[in-house]
This record gives C-alpha cells, sequence and structure tokens, in this order.
C-alpha cells in the first residue's frame, strides 16, 4: 500500500507490565492520535500468549473509538470501509528485552564501541568482557557460561591490525560453549564485527557450536566507529531468535506488517527526530516497569556534531525492579522524597509488594507520594549512568592522536552537559500518566536536576515507542502525531548553578508574561516557585548573583526567550552543586510540603 | 464489553498436575512412560561439560604462538592428568628445553597456533533430575526428560526462596490471622512443611531452619528479613536458586496479612501428608510462582483442568492485591466501562466490588484485583 493511501494505523507496545495500542487516523489531510487503550501484557500464566495483550488493548480501542478494528482474533488489515486498520506495528520490550554479552579487545575502545551498538539497538547489555578487563580467562569463560544472554557480539582489532585478541575471545567463547536464555534447541547467534583479518579464524571457532553471523567491523580504524551493520544485525536476530522464543510472538510477528522493534530502539528513533528537526540537545528518559533509558543528543565540543548516546539501567524500574532502586539506592535516599513520616519497615513492604504483584496501581494519594519518591531515585541513578557513559566520539570521522584514542573513556569528558541542554523529555507510565503533569515536571526536576534554562516535556500519554517504529515505514505520520498529540510542553526550568550565604539575594527575574502582567523577583537560595504561563516565548531577563550562573558565566545575567506550558516557569532556586535537601526529617517534610505546594502538585487533591 | 486479563494464584483442592522435568542440556531419560515413580526417584541424567582451563603456552614457553603446534607431546583430544607435560621446547642441542604442564586433570580440547591458547577441559559434571512429585510418568521428552502427572491438591503462592523441598504438612496456627510465633515451634517440627496464618517474624524462621523443617507456607514475612536470609537484596523477584535448607513460601505478600482463607482450609485437610514445595519465583516473562503440590488418591474422579483464560465478570471471587483493602476478598458486582478517578488523582478502569469482611461495597482499581482460581 502507498503510503499517501494509508487512512489508518494500529501501533502496539508491549511492556513488561502493559501493552498500549493507539489508533491513528488521517483526518482533513493529516494524521492525528484518536484513541488510547491498555490492557495488562499476557508474557505470563495463565495467558502465556502475548497476542491476548494486545488483542485486549485493541479491544479497547476499539470500543473508545466505536468501531470494528477486531474480527474475532484476528485485527482487520487493510481497513474496508469502516472496519479495521491499513497497517498494525509494535514494539517490545516484554519478555526481559533483549539480554546481550558484548565483547572488545581494550575495553575504552572496541569493547565500548560494541557496548554502544548494542545499546544502539535497544538491547540490555549484561556484561562486557575485554582481553583487558582484569579479569583471568577461566573467570570470563565461567561468566559466559553462567549469564546465558539471548545474543553475543563479539569485536575487537582495527581492519589491519594483530588479530591475535580477537581469536583468542572466540577460543574462550568456543569453550564456554555459552546457551540461549530461551529455549534449548537451537544455537546461540553470535555476530562478529571485529578485525575482518580474522573472519576464517572466528568461522573456524564458532560457527558449529553457535549460530554465526559476519558483518563489517565497527571500529574499522580506531578513529571511527561503523555501528550500523552491527546494529541492524542484532534488530534481525532480534526478530528471528529472540522474539520467536517468546510466548506468542511468532503469531504477533504474522500480525505486523513491519518488524518488530525492541521499545528503546524506537524510543531512540524518535529522540533523534526530535534533536535534528529542532537542531536542539535532547535529553530524554523512558522509565518502565523493568529498566530505565536515558538518551541524549548533545554537541560533542570538540567535533562540534551533535552525537546521540543511549543507556539501559536494567533493573531499575518502578515495578519488576523497584526493589532494586530501593537497594541501589538505599532507603535514606527514598525517604529524603517522601514528604510525611513513614515507618521503614512499612515502606520496604510497599516496595516489595509493588515487586511482587507489578501491575498495580496507586489508589491512594499517599501510595502515589511513595511511587513519586522511588521514581525520582529510579531517575537519578539512571541519569548518573549515563553521564558515565556518554563520553567521547561517535560514529563520525574523529582526528586524534594514538594516545588521545586510549584515554577515550577514563579521561574523557562526559558530553551530558547540563548547562547547554535544551530540552528534558520524558516518557514512561510514572511520568506520561501522573495525575498533574506538575507532578511530571517536579520528578524531573529533582532527579535530573537541569540548570540554567531548560524546556520541560512529556510524552502526552506515553506514545513515544510507537511513534519511533512508526517513523521505520511512515515517517509522514509519525512526525505529525508526534508534534501535535505526544510531546506535550511543560514549561521551562530556570535554576542558578552555585552557592550564596543563607538569606542573601541568589538570582533576580524580570520578563513579563503573555497575560500582561510583569515579573520582576528577587530569589533567595532554597526558594522553588510557580508561574503559570502558556507555551509562547516570553522574553525574560535573569540576573544572577555574583559567582552564581544561569547560564551566561558566573555573575553575568542573560537575556534569553523562555516558554510557558501547562504546568508553566519554574524558577527553582534550590541550588546546584551542591543540591541540598535538609538532614533533619522534620524540617526535609515541611520543605518538600512548601515546595509540593509551591509548584501545585496535589493542587486539586 | 471488554475481558479484565488478570492472572490469578492457584489454589486448587483437586487438579491432574503436569510436571516437566527437564535436563538443563540434552542426556539420558532413566525411567519409561507410564512408570509410577516417587518423588526422590531419578528420571534423567547427563553430564554438564566440565570446567575449562585455559593454558597460554605461548607466554609459558615464551615462543611465537605460530610454533605451538609443532612441539606439542599431548595432542588435542588425549586425556590430560594435572604435572603432565602439555609442550616442550627442543632447546639448544637437545639441552636447556622448557616444559609446560598442564595444571588441571582432563581432556586437551585444543590448541591454537594463532594465540598460542590450550584449552583443557575437566571431567564433566554428572546431573540427574528427580521425580519431584509422586505419580505416573505421562510423557517422554527424548533425551531431555519426562512429564510426571498426578492427582494433587495445587497452592500457589505469591513469593518464595529457596528450592525444592519435600515434607509432612503441620498446621501451626489455629485460623489465617494468628502469626506463626517462635513458641510454636520445636523438635516435632523437623522435616516438616510447617503452614501458618498471618505472619512468621525473623527469629521464629532461624528456629523452625534449626528445628530442620523443610518449608514454611505464611500469608506474610518482612521484606526486610528476606535479606538477613540470603544475605544480600533480592532487587527482582526472581529466585529459587537460594542456599537455605527451609524453603519459605509467601501466600499473600509482604508485611502481615492473612493467608486466604480457602488456602489454609486446604492446607489444613491436608495435615499430616507429604507435599512437595518449590520457592522458585520468576515475575518476569515465563512466569513462576512457589508452589505447594499434595498428591491425593482418588485419581479417577479428577477431571483435567482447563486454565480460566475468561477474564473477570460479575460473580467473579477476587483478592484485593493493594492497599487499601490489602489482602481482603470480595465479589466483583460490577465492572463499570468509564474511567473513574482515584484518591490519588488517577484515572483508572475500576471494579465494583462487595468485600467478604463486613459486606461493604467499593470501587476498586481492576489492576489493583487478583482472580483466584478454585475450581
Amino acid at each position: 500500500m502507498k503510503a499517501d493511501a494509508i487512512k489508518s494505523i494500529l501501533a502496539t507496545d508491549c511492556g513488561s507490565t502493559t501493552t498500549k495500542a493507539i489508533l491513528i487516523e488521517k483526518q482533513g489531510g493529516e494524521y492525528r492520535l484518536v484513541v488510547r487503550g491498555e490492557a495488562p501484557t499476557t508474557v505470563e500464566a495463565p495467558f502465556e500468549d502475548v497476542t491476548r495483550g494486545v488483542l485486549n488493548a485493541a479491544k479497547e480501542v476499539e470500543e473508545l473509538r466505536g468501531r470494528q478494528i477486531l474480527d474475532g482474533d484476528k485485527i482487520i488489515t487493510p481497513q474496508q470501509g469502516d472496519k479495521g486498520v491499513d497497517i498494525y506495528i509494535s514494539t517490545s520490550s516484554a519478555g526481559g528485552g533483549l539480554q546481550m554479552v558484548v565483547t572488545g579487545i581494550v575495553k575504552a575502545m572496541s569493547a565500548e564501541s560494541a557496548e554502544r551498538a548494542a545499546l544502539g539497538a535497544g538491547a540490555i547489555v549484561m556484561d562486557v568482557l575485554a582481553s583487558n578487563d582484569g579479569r583471568l580467562p577461566h573467570e570470563k569463560i565461567q561468566r559466559i557460561r553462567h549469564l546465558r544472554p539471548d545474543m553475543i557480539l563479539l569485536s575487537g582489532g582495527t581492519d589491519s591490525g594483530n588479530i591475535k585478541g580477537v581469536v583468542e575471545m572466540s577460543e574462550l567463547l568456543k569453550a564456554a560453549n555459552p546457551k540461549p536464555r530461551l529455549g534449548i534447541n537451537y544455537k546461540l547467534p553470535v555476530i562478529y564485527a571485529g578485525n575482518q583479518k580474522a573472519n576464517k579464524e572466528i568461522e573456524d571457532n564458532l560457527s558449529e557450536e553457535t549460530d554465526l553471523s559476519i558483518v563489517p567491523n565497527l571500529r574499522p580504524v580506531l578513529e571511527r566507529e561503523n555501528l550500523g551493520p552491527a546494529r541492524d544485525k542484532i534488530h534481525d536476530l532480534f526478530m528471528e531468535h529472540v522474539m520467536a522464543q517468546a510466548p506468542g510472538y511468532k503469531e504477533l510477528m504474522a500480525m505486523c506488517d513491519a518488524p518488530i522493534m525492541p521499545t528503546p530502539g524506537a524510543v531512540g528513533e524518535i529522540m533523534q527526530v526530535i534533536a535534528k528537526k529542532e537542531n536542539i540537545t535532547v535529553l530524554g528518559v523512558d522509565i518502565g516497569g523493568a529498566t530505565t533509558d536515558v538518551f541524549s543528543v548533545f554537541k560533542d565540543p570538540e567535533l562540534g556534531e551533535p552525537v546521540f548516546n543511549r543507556t539501559v539501567s536494567a533493573n531499575l524500574g518502578m515495578s519488576y525492579s523497584i526493589s532494586n532502586v530501593l537497594a541501589s539506592a538505599g532507603l535514606p535516599n527514598i525517604l529524603r522524597w517522601v514528604p510525611f513520616e513513614i515507618e521503614e519497615v512499612d515502606l520496604r513492604n510497599r516496595i516489595g509488594n509493588k515487586m511482587i504483584r507489578p501491575t498495580t496501581i496507586p489508589q491512594s494519594l499517599d501510595e502515589l507520594k511513595i511511587e513519586q519518591a522511588i521514581a525520582r531515585e529510579a531517575l537519578r541513578l539512571s541519569f548518573i549512568q549515563h553521564r558515565e557513559f556518554a563520553v567521547g566520539l561517535k560514529g563520525v570521522q574523529k582526528e586524534r592522536t594514538i594516545s588521545d584514542a586510549f584515554d577515550q573513556s577514563s579521561s574523557g569528558e562526559t558530553l551530558v552537559n547540563m548547562m547547554d541542554l535544551d530540552i528534558l523529555v520524558g516518557s514512561g507510565g510514572v511520568l506520561s500518566h501522573a495525575p498533574r503533569r506538575h507532578q511530571s515536571a517536579r520528578m524531573m526536576i529533582d532527579a535530573f536536576l537541569p540548570e540554567g534554562v531548560t524546556q520541560i516535556a512529556v510524552d502526552s500519554i506515553f506514545m513515544m515507542p510507537q511513534l519511533g517504529v512508526l517513523a521505520s515505514v511512515h515517517e509522514k505520520a509519525a512526525t505529525e502525531v508526534f508534534n501535535k498529540d505526544c510531546l506535550l510542553r511543560l514549561g521551562t526550568c530556570i535554576a542558578p548553578v552555585g552557592s550564596v550565604k543563607p538569606g542573601k539575594e541568589y538570582m533576580r527575574l524580570r520578563c513579563t508574561l503573555p497575560d500582561g502582567k510583569s515579573i520582576d523577583k528577587t530569589y533567595t537560595l532554597g526558594d522553588l516557585e510557580l508561574f503559570e504561563a502558556p507555551y509562547e516565548a516570553i522574553r525574560a531577563e535573569i540576573i544572577p548573583a555574583r559567582g552564581v550562573d544561569v547560564g551566561g558565566g558566573p555573575g553575568q545575567s542573560i537575556k534569553t526567550e523562555i516558554y510557558g506550558g501547562l504546568v508553566g516557569i519554574i524558577v527553582d532556586a534550590r541550588g546546584r552543586r551542591p543540591f541540598v535537601l535538609p538532614e533533619n526529617a522534620a524540617e526535609r517534610v515541611a520543605a518538600l510540603q512548601k515546595w509540593s505546594k509551591a509548584v501545585k502538585e496535589f493542587e486539586d487533591r | 464489553m471488554a475481558h479484565a486479563y488478570t492472572p490469578g494464584l492457584k489454589v486448587i483442592p483437586r487438579i491432574l498436575v503436569h510436571k516437566t522435568r527437564r535436563l538443563p542440556l540434552k542426556g539420558k531419560v532413566t525411567v519409561e512412560k507410564g512408570q509410577q515413580v516417587d518423588a526422590e526417584m531419578v528420571v534423567a541424567t547427563t553430564d554438564l561439560p566440565g570446567n575449562v582451563v585455559p593454558v597460554n603456552l605461548a607466554n609459558m614457553l615464551n615462543i611465537d604462538a605460530s610454533e605451538i603446534v609443532e612441539i606439542l607431546i599431548k595432542k588435542p583430544g588425549d586425556s590430560i592428568q594435572e604435572g603432565d607435560i602439555i609442550a616442550e621446547t627442543r632447546g639448544l642441542f637437545g639441552l636447556f628445553k622448557t616444559k609446560a604442564h598442564s595444571p588441571a586433570n582432563g581432556t586437551l580440547e585444543a590448541v591454537s597456533g594463532i594465540t598460542g591458547q590450550a584449552i583443557i577441559r575437566e571431567a564433566p559434571i554428572p546431573v540427574s533430575v528427580q521425580a519431584y512429585i509422586e505419580g505416573k510418568v505421562t510423557a517422554i521428552i527424548p533425551d531431555e526428560g519426562v512429564e510426571i502427572s498426578a492427582a494433587a491438591s495445587f497452592i500457589q503462592g505469591i513469593f518464595g526462596i529457596g528450592g525444592e523441598r519435600r515434607g509432612a504438612i503441620k498446621v501451626l496456627t489455629r485460623d489465617t490471622k494468628t502469626p506463626i510465633s517462635e513458641d510454636m515451634i520445636d523438635e516435632s517440627c523437623k522435616g516438616k512443611v510447617l503452614v501458618g496464618g498471618a505472619f512468621l517474624s525473623y527469629k521464629a524462621f532461624l528456629k523452625a531452619q534449626k528445628a530442620g523443617a523443610t518449608g514454611i507456607v505464611v500469608g506474610g514475612f518482612n521484606y526486610r528479613d528476606i535479606k538477613k536470609i540470603v544475605g544480600y537484596d533480592i532487587g527482582v523477584a526472581i529466585t529459587g536458586q537460594e542456599d537455605i535448607n527451609t524453603t519459605l513460601i509467601i501466600t499473600e505478600g509482604f508485611g502481615d496479612i492473612h493467608m486466604a482463607q480457602q488456602t489454609f482450609d486446604l492446607l489444613r485437610s491436608h495435615e499430616g501428608r507429604m507435599a512437595s514445595i518449590n520457592g522458585a519465583t520468576q515475575i518476569r516473562a515465563g512466569v513462576i510462582r512457589p508452589e505447594i503440590i499434595i498428591p491425593i488418591d482418588d485419581q479417577d474422579a479428577i477431571q483435567e483442568h482447563k486454565a480460566e483464560l475468561f477474564g473477570m465478570e460479575p460473580g467473579t471471587v477476587v483478592r484485593v492485591i493493594r492497599a487499601p483493602y490489602f489482602g481482603m476478598l470480595g465479589e466483583v458486582t460490577e465492572l463499570p466501562h468509564e474511567l473513574q478517578r482515584l484518591e490519588s488523582g488517577s484515572l483508572a478502569r475500576v471494579a465494583k466490588v462487595k468485600l467478604q469482611e463486613g459486606g461493604k461495597e467499593v470501587l476498586l482499581p481492576r489492576a489493583n484485583l487478583e482472580m483466584i482460581e478454585t475450581k
């Protein structure tokens, strides 16, 4: 079917907890989101068939739209009159997503490039093995045997270099004889993307025990990466092997009109679209039930070009992995965001119960506040991991000396510069489904601590994954829906960096809001304030105190355009570097309640 | 009307249980189809490949990797003992030879002329799989395992730690609300699967473990105490491999929560009978719940159990699985089509539920309800 002729699109995202369906229809020449439905993902018993959840979500869409989409257990395609849809597409992260082990020779070079390729393709990287990772050969073998990944990516060596290192790693792999995570009746897929001179030796070592694919080197020369072929192969094998083993996926693949994409891969696609289209720096997050993904597009100061990075925090999420957030962050870090007193044992039990009943939702306001406290920590920890990983060169020619290349990870500054960030985009259940958008804005500000002037947005109803996969088959529809229905502009956060003595002036804001109201206000350290304003450009002058930076340098005032939105303009004068919360429990609770009130987090309740 | 599919836990008095007993790798099945087996009987065996010991001969002998193949004393495929010479340099006029000795017993699996690395594979590790439940072999999976079937009562818990265990059922509390206290545990608990009501303290668990109980089934337990038992945080609910002698199965959740009445009644009706239990839990894809299987005699009366694939409907018995009303049972009276606003402010699909305790009718998010399979 020609792209122009497509009138309706059904897209689903099978998450580890919920299957989300959206219906897009062409209305008056443009594509718009019409309705959305959701249902619990049915990978678990008693159903053990992912298509049940898909059909349930589609059934809800059908009921809400008031027209037939399903014929029994079939999605009607193409659309016939008022029945059915023209295309059906899906993404998936259910079944634990795509779990990979990657290997390289030098940890900071080929292994890091391999990790980037796997992460870019939407995988969870279980471990990174390298010749110089400090583990003895037998420890590496034991590790490979223990892990049972879905797939292994083997890399190492430049195309003109020595083959010894990469052949040695393939020998260890052969000796470990790894088994795939799902099923014992098929061979583990292994992708070789290393020194092409070693292809024959790799084939000799691995073609019998594994399902070996050879693709061009992902680091053909020290100064350049070529991640595309490895990423594409990962996607192909994900469809062929991993998806085919999960309950109901063969049927789901048959239902879809385009290959199923791993959810994070699809979200990454759409994040890059935003950055490219508007020529801006973007930091995005997708917080799910099992994992949290962070995406960024920042300019590499050396290259002067935008660089895309994705990290996945495999065990930081809001349901299946919620107890791991507690374990990783520690109870005090979660408690510091809870705006009331709670017994430690009670909080731990509540978190444990969410882990074992992952599809439940907070019914009471206190339960919601606890979940949002945990979300802040899951986001904060995921962001720390991202900052540490988003360094160095990516995917482009970069001239550097050999010594620079060796140093790329250890001495490389992170590309994530919060002062340069234009827009922070949140996605995932806890951010997209927060009862008030003010809560989403607060969660993101508290977790990411944006600096200077930063716009905040959320995925309205958590549909970025579906739009990401749609972009691969119908870019126009994806872009139109993204701009009109997906991205919700919440407003702007103004956050000075630096410290002043308590009670002294910290920052001054001067602007005129679209309703004509003039603002000329001075803030002291610890203030948080919201001005309601629509999404329109507002000329503003921000004057920081001496030594304090709002983007123009220490003590330098700036004149800039700021935008309101569904929430408005949040002046966050609570401080950065350091940002500190009161240590005393009663003082902390009082501060949290004051800030909540200031930004109307729970205003109507 | 869309069905609300909420997976529930099984509490079934009479069912034909089928357990697949599979080897981790292909091997040999040691029983025949139709054979009656005891729970402890070995049904399949295999040898896991032995551990691998890599040795870099080129480095040891200080020669180029390409020369290794020519100076091997042992060839790939040869069996090898610790201390045996694997390779030896030619030396100078036959003198000053350098030798590379094997660090392990096993087989010389491979030697690489590119890396100079030799791989020594130690002896295979035998692994066997037991029947786990007393029953009949109803299917053979060639080279992989068997299916054992037995008429049984079958109960699923929500979370457990510890692997497969067996023991006679011993009910410690008089009702679902009473916690298991330390004074209820004595020497008579040895080898038993203990059943209690609402709660088990860490101290009571330790006492039961010391007394030699093989398992404990209880309504609730404190999440923080799990770490004290296993020694680490369980961040994601994937368990079963814990190195503990007393398997713990929680039927309701973390905290002090009454065990569901029918779970308690069913367990009590089997007082003294042998049960096979497993704490293994996996709340991810291919979900695994902890289980209690109690074989029963009247096999003829058992009908094949079909999983209830229809969703929640008016009349369905449900359990509330989140605060408020956590742990209470009720009956669905209505499934309103429209989204409703909850106290938290969220919009959600809800069900009207008449609670068994007190008879109050409340609106609850469907996501916070769980069906209970009792037939």
